[in-house]
């Protein structure tokens, strides 16, 4: 690679920060909104060249100032940090086009270019924590998308959203600086913030207690940050309150994002250095991903709040991204991996078709979208996708990852059959509460005369997007499986 | 004495505790984000320790440097940046008490869940 295509790590950083920086001064209507759209399109096309550049397991490896690593601040992109940029950009992108009317309804337009600058901060954040090569960059960057994220939830007309914010900002808080006492204590032994230089030198510690501690800190702190159950308290409300626009954002990626510190540190910093990593790291995280899946699943079968149901969905679909990560192996990570990104592509869509649904109804209870089916036909299909890609019926997205999740439970045995059975419950009980959304949607009758509003088509495209997004990946899963394949092999391979 | 040669990591948990304490227990916001800044406090704390050096000064180049016993400047540059975030987010968690001060009249966690629940 040569000219601008060398520094185009860096710039996948640079642009929307410094976008960010100038949307504020935009405020003739609609400009603002137009600058953040372009600048998170840019950082998609980006992802899409850094993905191209990484396929087939290769490194790529970017010096900030030409300071070489590990004195330098190194970034880095490989294969699972290119799937995550394309789930970022690409959910901040499709939810900036199709979040667009919602927000309009729900702020007003002298507000929103302080809106779209925090928007962008937080991608930039986000994008900046996968392809950050060192411990406290990530930490820097993770602050910067919190911060962010705290005030895209905070920003709705929804006065609850505000406590809820206040707990997510106390428990973020507490979990970045969990996250920061790891750090601390690996840098004490080995002097080194550098990922790839702190995982040959962690093997040189003799004394092994204090990594100990500190990869119990860490994957506590991100724990939290990533809300695996039972550390998810402060998800639900800060979802349901959020401005629709930016819960289909966070959705379909701020959690996602936490996960990928996590498995990147315990994989690749951790698992072929301290002894027994693979067995505590089981034994601690299955039963947290079984308890998330089946509790998150069962408060999501009584929930009257649409939002709210969907976000405790969430909550269970983190914990089969953690179920996948702890059977410690090539196709449980794969399965992890791939659902990180199917997933996003289910909740994005729906979040994004909520949004357009809270346009011609009074509010997102179950009763007062009755019959919204027939006011908004087209988005309603879209829903049913995304919905069915969330259950995982055969020829959505959702059916690859748990075919992987499933495949990669049937290597352990007894024990996998128990956990194939949680699984199928689990989808059971999603085929329920997306019933009682689509049967209330579709066969309610509205009880007062609702408003009526059509789907703008911006908002059109971006649903449909993500709803035909949904097919193509459960039909031809190549891309997202090849990437997570490779990924999984770049954590695993120490191993071996 | 080991107790007070490792007297600075006995104040780092200490005061991480109580920080985390306040933060669990108390009901009022505000002193919830004193006990969250004590928890951040905490931590810088913990990285001045590590990068201290026994004897040594402070790392600027002078005319004895080939000799001279410096402390590890990069902790100090990574507090630095750390104390921003502190502030930052202190700032944000006390901007957002406003909001709630002026939407609900109470900055007690339980009468703001009473009022959500009505």
């Amino acid at each position: 690679m040569n000219g601008i295509n060398a520094h185009l790590p860096a710039l996948q950083v640079v642009v929307p920060m410094l976008t960010a920086a100038f949307v504020v001064l935009l405020q003739p209507r609609g400009l603002a909104w137009a600058a953040a759209t372009a600048a998170s399109l840019m950082s998609f096309l980006i992802a899409v060249q850094l993905t191209l550049a990484v396929a087939g397991g290769a490194t790529l490896t970017y010096a900030m100032g030409s300071w070489p690593a590990p004195y330098g601040i190194a970034l880095e992109i490989d294969s699972f940090s290119a799937l995550l940029l394309l789930v970022i950009t690409g959910a901040s992108t499709l939810a900036l086009i199709g979040g667009k009317a919602s927000l309009e309804s729900q702020m007003q337009s002298d507000r929103q270019p302080y809106y779209f600058s925090a928007w962008l901060l937080a991608l930039a954040g986000l994008c900046g924590i996968v392809v950050a090569g060192d411990a406290f960059n990530i930490f820097v960057f993770m602050e910067i998308s919190s911060l962010a994220s705290y005030i895209l939830i905070a920003g709705g007309p929804d006065k609850r959203a505000l406590p809820a914010v206040f707990k997510y900002l106390i428990m973020g808080t507490i979990g970045a600086t969990f996250y920061l006492i790891g750090v601390g204590l690996i840098y004490m032994m080995t002097g080194t913030l550098n990922l790839h230089d702190m995982e040959v030198l962690i093997a040189n510690v003799s004394d092994q207690r204090p990594i100990l501690a500190a990869a119990g800190f860490i994957t506590v702190g991100l724990a939290l940050k990533a809300a695996v159950f039972p550390l998810h308290v402060w998800l639900p409300n800060a979802y349901t309150y959020a401005p629709h626009m930016a819960t289909a954002f966070l959705a379909a990626c701020a959690t996602k994002v936490s996960l990928y510190v996590l498995l990147r540190f315990d994989f690749f910093v951790f698992q072929g250095n301290l002894d027994g990593h693979a067995f505590q790291f089981t034994a601690y995280l299955m039963p947290l991903a079984i308890l998330g899946i089946v509790i998150g699943s069962a408060v999501a079968l009584f929930e009257q709040n649409v939002k709210r149901l969907f976000a405790f969905s969430s909550v269970a679909q983190i914990g089969y991204i953690m179920l996948g990560a702890s059977f410690v192996s090539i196709l449980g990570l794969t399965a992890g991996i791939v659902h990180i990104f199917n997933h996003a592509l289910a909740k994005g869509g729906i979040f994004l078709a909520l949004g357009a649904f809270a346009l011609s109804a009074k509010s997102l209870r179950i009763d007062d979208i009755a019959g919204v089916a027939k006011r908004m036909p087209w988005t309603f299909a879209a829903f049913v996708i995304a919905g069915l890609s969330l259950i995982g019926i055969p020829g959505t997205a959702g059916f690859i990852s748990k075919w992987y999740l499933i495949n990669a439970a049937l290597e352990h045995g007894s024990l996998g059959i128990a956990l194939i059975v949680v699984i199928l419950l689990s989808s059971l009980m999603a085929v329920v509460y997306v019933w009682r959304v689509v049967e209330a949607a579709a066969f309610g009758e509205p009880a007062t005369a609702a408003p009526i509003a059509k789907i703008q088509p911006a908002a059109f495209i971006a649903l449909w997007t993500v709803a035909i997004l949904n097919i193509v990946f459960g039909l031809a899963p190549d891309l997202p499986v090849s990437l997570a394949t490779d990924a999984s092999n770049i954590l695993l391979g120490h191993l071996r | 004495m080991a107790v007070f040669e490792l007297f600075n990591y006995w104040v780092f948990a200490i005061l991480l505790m109580i920080g985390f304490y306040a933060v669990i227990a108390k009901p009022n916001l505000i002193k919830k984000l004193i006990g969250l800044s004590l928890f951040q406090s905490a931590v810088f704390l913990l990285y001045i320790s590590m990068g201290r050096v026994e004897g040594g000064t402070a790392p600027i180049f002078s005319d004895n440097a080939e000799t001279a016993l410096f402390s590890n400047p990069l902790p100090q540059v990574l507090i630095l940046t750390a104390i921003v975030v502190g502030i930052s987010t202190l700032a944000l968690g006390l901007g957002i008490v406003v909001r709630i001060r002026e939407e609900y009249g109470s900055i007690e966690e339980n009468e703001i869940a009473e009022i959500d629940r009505r």
